[in-house]
């Protein structure tokens, strides 16, 4: 038993170093765009030499490069039932955060969501007037006593062995129960067909992918379990420019943010980790690093938001 | 059966509106369909380009609908636990108002649910909610709910109605269509009031009511669970439960009220529905007023005086902010005006009474609105978001259409059902002479 853990352990290590690796140029199978209809990237810029699947070394322009995410099907049993031995948990340090938004836009183009829909949201807080506002990436807690899932009618979502709460779009009715019972805002309604970019497979539904969005149903943050089923990290994690986000699994103890590995247990009892409001009881999966001595300075945040939105947040913190 | 010299003259009266489509019955008819028109007009722009031509949006989930949904089951549920009630206390001033108690509570119980039907994001799954229920889902405590009682319902409307079948199938004094009769025979199932059959019904129509009245508790309660079982200031709340069972029956007795006026209104039943009834009515009225009144003083004292920062801006939006003005009005109407109406003398009056009421249903559909939008407008974390329409919640007009035709399907039911029935029991007016007042002392004369 504890062999096969172990064995667990060094795979799960083997694969967050391949996550680490591939970090560099993105666990991204390149696909090349001629740039044709008249969509021609502008000419400067770098090329990067990748090996072709015939084996030859070609050179191609970085703007040309474009994610394009190989799915690994999964039955709807398995999707269920959750990946076995794992229990994935989160770890956000908040000392780091700056707004960059580059997890929102990775998670966005990861699911196809158009620009105003978000699974992850990065909030501006402020928890009373004499502390000092902080940025607050938040994707879907997956509670281990999920509000949402206790209220779906058709068990649409479900909590999963490996600790996720997922969507099955495909039993999903639209009441918006769930919507109403969570109470971090997580989830989001299509109340419109989605446009989906010409790459999309949109025959793949699996509630792991929770792609393409279908019309007239619940979908969220999934933790990503189609990346994980690869070995590999979810988008948000590999394209935070700061390192802020941690990925791992809770029976391994190991955590990731790509770049450093570390022990889960040891980071929540050596910096203080918290849960969101533990108080209601919810039990999430997602930890929270207080933002002790930060990197950045809140208002580096601010230019990265819209020009509505700044100025309401900064009223925000004036009125404290 | 045999029908009594007072019942064939009593109908007589009504054969004109029984018998054919007048006018300006017609006309009402056609108002509403066009309403109903309009409506459907609506729904099909939902249909087709989805929910987001209502105002409800990620954070406002629930709108209108939901607010109309729980009134009218509301609505429903007070006409029931009214009629169970009324006839389990044999009181003599009940007859004329039972049946339209029942009916008020089939026919709002049967619109009721096409609301809750709208919110639903894909209408083509709807079946799902028997093949794949789930029991600890409260949708599926209020599916089985809303089931169990809208048979019970019904069964109490045939039970209250066999008697009355049998009449119009032998009385003289329709002149009624050969398919018409063949339709009251077939649901008079043979009764010819022998001594077996009167006590058959009459033992059914007691252990019916006996049911229903602990029913409708338990269903609303259970309607208040929707919102009581989530994690949200505002709702959830112990006191949830009764709550609503308070709220259900004020604002049906408010709608009952209304259809009594209109009904003595249109057919000049003074000497059924006299002032009496009305002041009676009123009081059961003010009773609830004031219980109602009480709960909303101990759920907003409650959560006012705890404090607590996520109740607090509830509440502060509630009495403070946007909100104020309309959480003023409904309170004073809901609870103030019926209670000075009816217990100042010189106010009691069958228009004051009836006004009262219209101000308690229309405060009563405001008040829903407030425990429904303010809360869902009020997450745990600050919503930060540049569009204004998912900020805060504002009905479209869609919304609006399908109100107005779920309100013209309610009284366009009771057009046909008035068409069909009389609306007050003809059984239970054997022995009266042709068009008596009611005495009230007088309790020979009522039919077990």
């Amino acid at each position: 038993m504890s062999e096969l853990q172990n064995n667990n352990r060094r795979d799960f290590l083997k694969k967050g170093a391949w996550g680490v690796t591939l970090a560099a140029w993105g666990q991204l199978v390149f696909s090349c765009s001629s740039g044709e209809g008249g969509e021609q990237v502008a000419e400067a810029g770098d090329t990067v030499k990748l090996l072709s699947p015939e084996g030859e070394l070609v050179e191609v322009k970085k703007e040309h490069l474009r994610h394009v995410h190989t799915i690994e099907k999964v039955s709807k049993m398995e999707a269920r039932h959750g990946i076995p031995g794992r229990k994935f948990v989160m770890v956000i340090d908040l000392a780091r955060c700056n707004n960059a938004r580059k997890c929102v836009s990775a998670c966005q183009s990861m699911h196809h969501l158009p620009s105003d829909k978000e699974w992850l949201s990065v909030r501006l807080m402020k928890d009373s007037e004499e502390s000092a506002p902080y940025w607050f990436p938040k994707s879907c807690f997956h509670c281990d006593n999920p509000p949402c899932v206790k209220v779906c009618p058709v068990n649409a979502t479900y909590k999963r062995q490996d600790g996720l709460v997922l969507i099955d779009a495909d039993r999903c009715i639209g009441c918006k129960f769930c919507m109403a019972a969570c109470p971090y805002s997580t989830r989001v309604f299509n109340w419109s067909e989605t446009d989906l970019p010409a790459d999309a497979d949109i025959h793949s539904y699996s509630p792991e992918t929770s792609t393409p969005s279908k019309v007239g149903t619940v979908e969220k943050c999934d933790f990503c379990p189609d990346m994980a089923r690869m070995g590999k990290l979810p988008d948000c994690v590999t394209a935070c420019p700061n390192g802020v986000i941690y990925f791992g699994d809770e029976n391994e103890d190991v955590i990731t943010n790509g770049a450093e590995t570390l022990r889960f247990s040891q980071v929540i009892k050596d910096r203080s980790g918290y849960r969101y409001m533990e108080e209601l009881g919810t039990e999430p999966r997602v930890w929270y690093l207080p933002p002790r001595d930060r990197l950045f300075p809140v208002e580096r945040g601010f230019e990265n938001l819209p020009e509505g939105l700044q100025d309401e947040l900064r009223d925000m913190l004036e009125e404290g | 059966m045999n029908v009594t010299e007072n019942q064939n003259a009593t109908l007589k009266y009504f054969a004109p509106h029984l018998e054919k489509f007048s006018t300006r019955s017609k006309m009402w008819a056609g108002f509403l369909l066009a309403l109903i028109a309009f409506g459907m007009f609506g729904l099909y722009k939902q249909i087709v380009d989805g929910h987001g031509v209502t105002g409800m949006r990620d954070y406002v989930v629930w709108g209108v609908y939901i607010v109309n949904f729980v009134f009218f089951i509301g609505v429903s549920y007070a006409g029931a636990i009214v009629a169970g009630i009324l006839h389990l206390l044999k009181v003599p001033w009940r007859r004329p108002i039972i049946r339209l108690a029942i009916m008020l509570a089939v026919i709002s119980a049967i619109v009721g649910p096409f609301f809750i039907i709208l919110c639903i994001g894909r209408f083509d799954r709807l079946y799902y909610l028997f093949i794949h229920a789930r029991l600890q889902s409260p949708i599926i405590w209020d599916v089985l709910a809303i089931t169990t009682y809208l048979v019970g319902a019904i069964l109490f409307l045939y039970l209250t109605l066999i008697k009355d079948f049998a009449i119009y199938r032998d009385t003289k004094a329709l002149n009624l269509p050969p398919w018409r009769r063949k339709v009251f025979k077939a649901l008079a199932l043979n009764y010819q009031d022998t001594e077996f059959q009167k006590k058959q019904v009459n033992v059914s129509k007691t252990l019916i009511s006996i049911i229903m009245v602990p029913m409708v508790v338990i269903v609303s309660s259970v309607l208040s669970w929707i919102f009581g079982m989530t994690l949200r200031p505002g709702w959830h709340s112990s006191i949830f439960g009764p709550y609503f069972v308070l709220a259900s029956i004020l604002s049906g007795v408010g709608v009952l009220i209304m259809l009594m006026y209109a009904f003595r209104k249109i057919y000049k039943l003074e000497e059924y529905f006299t002032d009496k009834h009305f002041v009676y009515m009123g009081w059961a009225m003010l009773i609830l007023a004031a219980a109602y009144g009480y709960v909303t003083f101990s759920e907003y004292l409650t959560s006012w005086y705890g404090s607590e920062e996520w109740d607090s801006r509830v509440i502060d939006k509630l009495f403070v902010k946007e909100y104020s003005t309309w959480s003023f009005f409904s309170t004073i109407s809901v609870i103030v005006i019926p209670i000075v109406v009816v217990a100042l003398k010189p106010l009691r009056t069958t228009n004051m009474i009836t006004l009262a009421a219209f101000l308690v249903a229309g405060g009563m559909w405001v008040r829903r609105y407030l425990i429904v939008v303010p809360t869902l407008e009020t997450p745990l974390l600050p919503i930060q978001d540049v569009r204004p329409e998912y900020v805060n919640y504002s009905a479209t007009w869609v919304e609006w259409a399908l109100t107005i035709g779920g309100l013209a399907t309610f009284f366009l039911f009771f057009l046909l059902m008035a068409k069909f029935v009389t609306i007050f029991s003809i059984s239970e007016y054997a022995d009266k002479t042709k068009f008596a007042g009611i005495d009230i002392t007088d309790t020979k004369n009522v039919q077990q």
